[in-house]
C-alpha cells in the first residue's frame, strides 16, 4: 500500500498503544504485569472522583473578622502591658475591632502608634478610638486562612486519610476532600473543632460565686447566663464545666466564675497525649506538656495560685477545673473529664495539631457512601456498552460496511479518550461518564456528516474516489465548526462548574477532540487503503 | 443505500409562522420557569437552594408514608420524600436548614433507626449545602450560561454573519428554554445536574444549527440568482438526512443512559434526550427563519 497510508496506520497503532499502556493502571491486568513494568510505566491512570470512589467534600469559611478581632485583643493586651511598663497613665480597653484609650495624650499616642503601625485612628479628641487599617486587616485575614488550612492539614495527616486533598479556595475558604473515608462523622468534627484551649483561673473569691447553683441540667445555661448578667466583676465571666456520670450516661452543666483572661493558652502546647488513668474509674485522659515558654509561665502562674483552682477551657467549655495543689514546675498537666477513647484520642489530635486561628463555619457537606460509587459505576459501564452497542447496530445497517469503518473509528475514539484521561490522571465522575456516553453519539456525528456528503456525492454521479476525496472535504468545515463550538460550551463548563459537572467537562472536552482525530484521520485513512487497493466500482454505504 | 430520508421537498420556511407560535409558548413557558426559580418558588434542589439531602438504601422496602409519619412525629417536618422502590431507596430533603448543618442530617438517621429497629439501612450519600452556598451556585450556573451565549453569538457570527449568529443563538436559547420550562411543568427539580445538561443540549443544538448554515451558505454561493428562501428550503431538506440520523444516534445512547444509568443521572439524561429532540425541532423550524426575518444584506454573495 501507498506509503503515505501505511504511516497513518502506524500512527493510529502507536496512539492505541499508549492509550493502552496509560490505561492498564485501571484494570484488573495491571497487578498481573512483572515488576520492571510496574516501576517504570505509568501507575496511576484515571482517578475516581468522589462520588464513585464514596468519601466526603467539605467547604468550609474562615471567619475571617473574627481572626481580625482576636489580633485586635491581643494588641490590646500588649499595649496594657507596654503601658503599665512605662507607667504611664491611660485606659486602654478593646471592644470588636475597636480599641479605645482613655485619655489619650500624644505622649501615649506616639507609643502606640510607634509599637503598632498597623493601627489607624478613626476617632480622636480625649480618647482616641484605634482600629487595624483595612490593608492589614485584609493581610490578617490572609493569613488566618493559610494558619487554618496548615492546622486542617496537620489533622488530617494525624487522622490517617489516604490521598486528601485540601486547597483555599477564593478569599476565605477551604475545600477538604477526603476519598474513601469510613467514619465522616469523626473526621469533619476534627476538622471544626477551633480548638481554644485556654487555662482560666477560678474565681471563688468573689461574692457572687456563693449565689451561683452548685449543677445545672444540660440546656439551662442560657437562663443561668441571663440571670446573673451584669452582677459579675468586670473582668469575670461564668463558664461552663460538662460532666457526665459514667455509670448512668447522664450529663450535666457546672457553672463555674472564672477570670476573662486567660493565663496560659494552647499554643504553647508541646505534646498531647492519651493515657489511661492507672487509679479510680480507669478511664482515659489526655496528659500535656508545655514548650519552655510555656512550661517557666505555668510554673509562675502555679505557684502564685496554689489552691486556687485552675480552668482547663476548650471552645469555650470547661473540661476540668482541678485544684492547684502545689507548683508545677515541669509543664506537664493532666486533661481528664470524663471521655470516651474516642473523645479523648480526637482531643490530643486537636491540640497537637494547634487551634484555628479564627472558627471556621461548614459551608457544604457532601458525603457519598462508597456503596452508591460502586452502583453507580457499574450503571455507567452498563449504559456505555448498550449505548454502544445500539449505535455500532444502527450505523452497520445504514451504511453497510462504511458503517462499520464508522464503527472502527469509534471505538478507536473511546480507547483513545480513556488513554488520554489516563494519561493526565484525570478523575472520572458520574457525570464524565455520562459525557463519554455522550461523546460516543456524538463522535458518529463525524462519519454521518462524512458520509451523506459521499452519498450525494455518488448520486451525483462521481466515482467512488473522487465521491470519498469530495465528501471529506466538503465535510471537513462543517465538522470542524461544530466540534469547536461543543468545546466553547465544555470549556464554559470547566470554568463554573465544580467538582462533578468539571469533571462532566474533561470528558467532553477530551471526547470531542479526539474525535477531531479519529474521524478525519483514522476513516479517511482506511477509505483512502480500500480506494488504492483496486479499482472500487461500488461504494458500500 | 438505505435511505430513511429520499430526496424530500418540504417548504419549512413556509411553515415558519407555525413554528414560531409554538416555539413562542415553549419559550414562555421557559421565561415563567426561570423567573420562579430567581425567585425561589420553583422546585429547586439543595444545590441552588441550600438544605440537607440524604439518600439511604434499607435492607426491606419501606412504606414512604411509614417514613414520612415516623420522621412528623419527631418533629422533623417540612420534608421532601422520594423513593426508589425497586431498589429500596429513600431519597430525603429539608429544604430550609434552621438547625446548624449536620444535625439535620443526624437527625433524621436517628430516627429512622429508632423507629425502624428491624429494617437497617446504609446511607448512601449525604450533601448539606448552606444557603450562601446554593445564592453562589445559582449565580455561577447564570455567569456560566451568560457567557456560553456570548461566546456562541462571537463564534458564529465570526464564522458566517451577524445575522446568523443572532438565529443560532434564539434557537439555542429556545431549546434551553424549552427543556427547563418542560421540567418546571413537570415539576422535577432544578439543581446543577440539570443545568450542565442545558449547557450540553445548547452545545448539540448550536452544531445542528452550524450544520445547517453550513449548507445554505454554500448554496448561496452557488445560487445566486434564487430567492433567499428557497435556498433555506432546499438547504434544509438537503441536510434533513444527516441531521435525523444524527439526532438517532444521540438517541440511542441517551436511551440507554436513561433506562440503565442509575438514579443520580436519570434526571439528566431525560433532560439530554428532550433537548435532542427540541434542538432537532430548532435547526429547522426556528434558526434559518430567524435568520430570514432578521434580514440584512443577503449574505455570501460574491460582489
Amino acid at each position: 500500500m501507498k506509503k503515505k497510508i501505511l504511516w497513518r496506520f502506524i500512527l493510529i497503532g502507536a496512539t492505541v498503544i499508549l492509550a493502552a499502556i496509560f490505561f492498564l493502571p485501571n484494570t484488573p491486568l495491571f497487578k498481573q504485569m512483572p515488576e520492571w513494568w510496574k516501576k517504570n510505566m505509568p501507575d496511576k491512570g484515571i482517578t475516581l472522583g468522589l462520588d464513585l470512589q464514596g468519601g466526603i467534600h467539605l467547604v468550609f469559611e474562615v471567619d475571617g473578622d473574627k481572626a481580625v478581632e482576636i489580633t485586635t485583643e491581643r494588641i490590646a493586651q500588649s499595649l496594657k502591658d507596654i503601658i503599665a511598663k512605662k507607667k504611664l497613665n491611660t485606659e486602654i480597653s478593646s471592644s470588636g475591632l475597636l480599641i479605645t484609650v482613655t485619655p489619650a495624650s500624644m505622649e501615649i499616642r506616639k507609643v502606640i502608634e510607634d509599637n503598632y503601625p498597623i493601627l489607624i485612628s478613626v476617632e480622636t479628641g480625649t480618647k482616641v478610638v484605634y482600629k487595624i487599617s483595612d490593608k492589614e486587616a485584609n493581610k490578617v485575614k490572609d493569613n488566618a486562612a493559610d494558619q487554618a488550612l496548615e492546622t486542617i492539614r496537620n489533622r488530617i495527616d494525624q487522622f490517617g486519610v489516604a490521598e486528601p486533598t485540601i486547597h483555599r479556595q477564593g478569599t476565605n475558604e477551604i475545600v477538604v476532600q477526603l476519598p474513601g473515608i469510613k467514619d465522616p462523622k469523626r473526621a469533619i468534627e476534627i476538622i471544626g473543632k477551633t480548638a481554644q484551649l485556654e487555662f482560666k483561673l477560678v474565681d471563688d473569691s468573689a461574692q457572687v460565686a456563693a449565689e451561683i447553683p452548685a449543677q445545672i441540667a444540660p440546656g439551662e445555661e442560657e437562663d443561668v447566663l441571663k440571670k446573673f448578667a451584669g452582677k459579675l466583676p468586670a473582668d469575670d465571666e461564668i463558664l461552663f464545666e460538662r460532666k457526665i456520670n459514667r455509670e448512668t450516661g447522664i450529663a450535666r452543666k457546672i457553672p463555674i466564675l472564672v477570670k476573662k483572661q486567660a493565663a496560659l493558652t494552647g499554643d504553647l502546647l508541646k505534646e498531647a497525649r492519651v493515657n489511661i488513668e492507672s487509679s479510680g474509674l480507669g478511664g482515659p485522659y489526655v496528659s500535656i506538656s508545655f514548650n519552655a515558654a510555656g512550661a517557666k509561665l505555668f510554673d509562675e502562674v502555679t505557684a502564685a495560685n496554689v489552691k486556687k483552682r485552675l480552668a482547663i477551657v476548650l471552645d469555650n467549655t470547661i473540661y476540668s477545673a482541678p485544684e492547684i495543689r502545689e507548683r508545677i514546675s515541669g509543664g506537664d498537666a493532666q486533661i481528664t473529664g470524663s471521655f470516651s477513647m474516642e473523645e479523648a484520642k480526637d482531643l490530643a489530635i486537636v491540640l497537637k495539631a494547634g487551634a484555628l486561628p479564627a472558627p471556621v463555619k461548614m459551608l457544604q457537606n457532601i458525603t457519598v457512601g462508597p456503596s452508591l460509587g460502586t452502583d453507580s459505576i457499574e450503571a455507567g459501564k452498563m449504559a456505555g456498552i448498550l449505548g454502544t452497542i445500539l449505535v455500532v447496530i444502527f450505523m452497520v445497517i445504514y451504511y453497510k460496511l462504511s458503517g462499520v469503518i464508522a464503527d472502527f473509528a469509534l471505538l478507536l475514539n473511546i480507547i483513545l479518550l480513556l488513554g488520554a484521561m489516563a494519561s493526565l490522571n484525570a478523575t472520572l465522575t458520574l457525570p464524565g461518564i455520562a459525557g463519554i456516553i455522550l461523546a460516543i453519539g456524538m463522535a458518529v456525528d463525524s462519519n454521518v456528516l462524512m458520509f451523506e456528503r459521499m452519498r450525494d456525492e455518488l448520486r451525483s454521479g462521481k466515482t467512488p474516489r473522487a465521491a470519498v476525496d469530495s465528501g471529506y472535504k466538503k465535510a471537513f468545515w462543517t465538522i470542524f465548526d461544530s466540534h469547536v463550538t461543543t468545546l466553547i460550551t465544555a470549556a464554559v463548563l470547566f470554568q463554573f462548574g465544580t467538582g462533578p459537572i468539571k469533571g462532566f467537562a474533561v470528558t467532553l472536552s477530551l471526547g470531542v477532540s479526539i474525535n477531531l482525530f479519529t474521524a478525519l484521520v483514522g476513516t479517511k485513512t482506511v477509505f483512502d487503503l480500500i480506494n488504492s487497493k483496486r479499482e472500487v466500482k461500488k461504494l458500500s454505504i | 443505500m438505505l435511505e430513511i430520508i429520499k430526496n424530500t421537498n418540504i417548504d419549512f420556511i413556509g411553515k415558519k409562522y407555525i413554528a414560531f407560535v409554538f416555539s413562542g409558548i415553549l419559550a414562555v413557558i421557559g421565561i415563567i420557569a426561570i423567573i420562579q426559580i430567581a425567585t425561589g418558588k420553583a422546585n429547586l434542589g439543595i444545590d441552588f437552594a441550600g438544605g440537607t439531602a440524604i439518600q439511604l438504601k434499607f435492607e426491606k422496602s419501606v412504606a414512604l408514608h411509614e417514613v414520612r409519619k415516623a420522621l412528623e412525629e419527631e418533629g422533623l417536618k417540612d420534608l421532601d420524600l422520594q423513593d426508589l422502590p425497586s431498589v429500596n431507596k429513600v431519597l430525603i430533603r429539608v429544604k430550609k436548614t434552621e438547625h446548624q448543618l449536620g444535625q439535620t442530617s443526624d437527625a433524621i438517621t436517628g430516627t429512622l433507626s429508632k423507629k425502624f429497629p428491624d429494617n437497617k439501612y446504609v446511607i448512601d450519600s449525604t450533601t448539606e449545602i448552606g444557603p450562601k452556598v446554593g445564592g453562589k451556585l445559582r449565580a455561577d450556573a447564570a455567569k456560566a450560561a451568560a457567557v456560553a451565549v456570548v461566546g456562541i453569538l462571537i463564534y458564529v457570527a465570526f464564522r458566517f454573519q451577524f445575522n446568523f449568529g443572532v438565529g443560532a443563538t434564539i434557537a439555542t436559547f429556545h431549546d434551553v428554554l424549552a427543556v427547563l420550562g418542560v421540567f418546571y411543568l413537570m415539576g422535577r427539580e432544578i439543581n446543577l445536574i440539570l443545568v450542565t445538561a442545558l449547557l450540553t443540549i445548547a452545545g448539540y443544538s448550536l452544531t445542528d444549527t452550524v450544520v445547517v448554515f453550513d449548507r445554505i451558505r454554500e448554496n448561496l454561493r452557488v445560487r445566486h440568482k434564487e430567492p433567499l428562501d428557497v435556498v433555506m428550503n432546499a438547504s434544509l431538506n438537503e441536510v434533513l438526512s444527516r441531521t435525523i440520523i444524527t439526532s438517532i444516534t444521540v438517541l440511542l445512547t441517551s436511551i440507554a443512559l436513561f433506562f440503565f444509568g442509575g438514579e443520580v443521572i436519570h434526571d439528566f439524561s431525560l433532560a439530554i434526550i428532550m433537548g435532542v429532540i427540541i434542538g432537532t425541532y430548532s435547526s429547522i423550524f426556528i434558526a434559518s427563519p430567524t435568520v430570514l426575518l432578521w434580514g440584512g444584506k443577503r449574505p455570501f454573495v460574491k460582489r
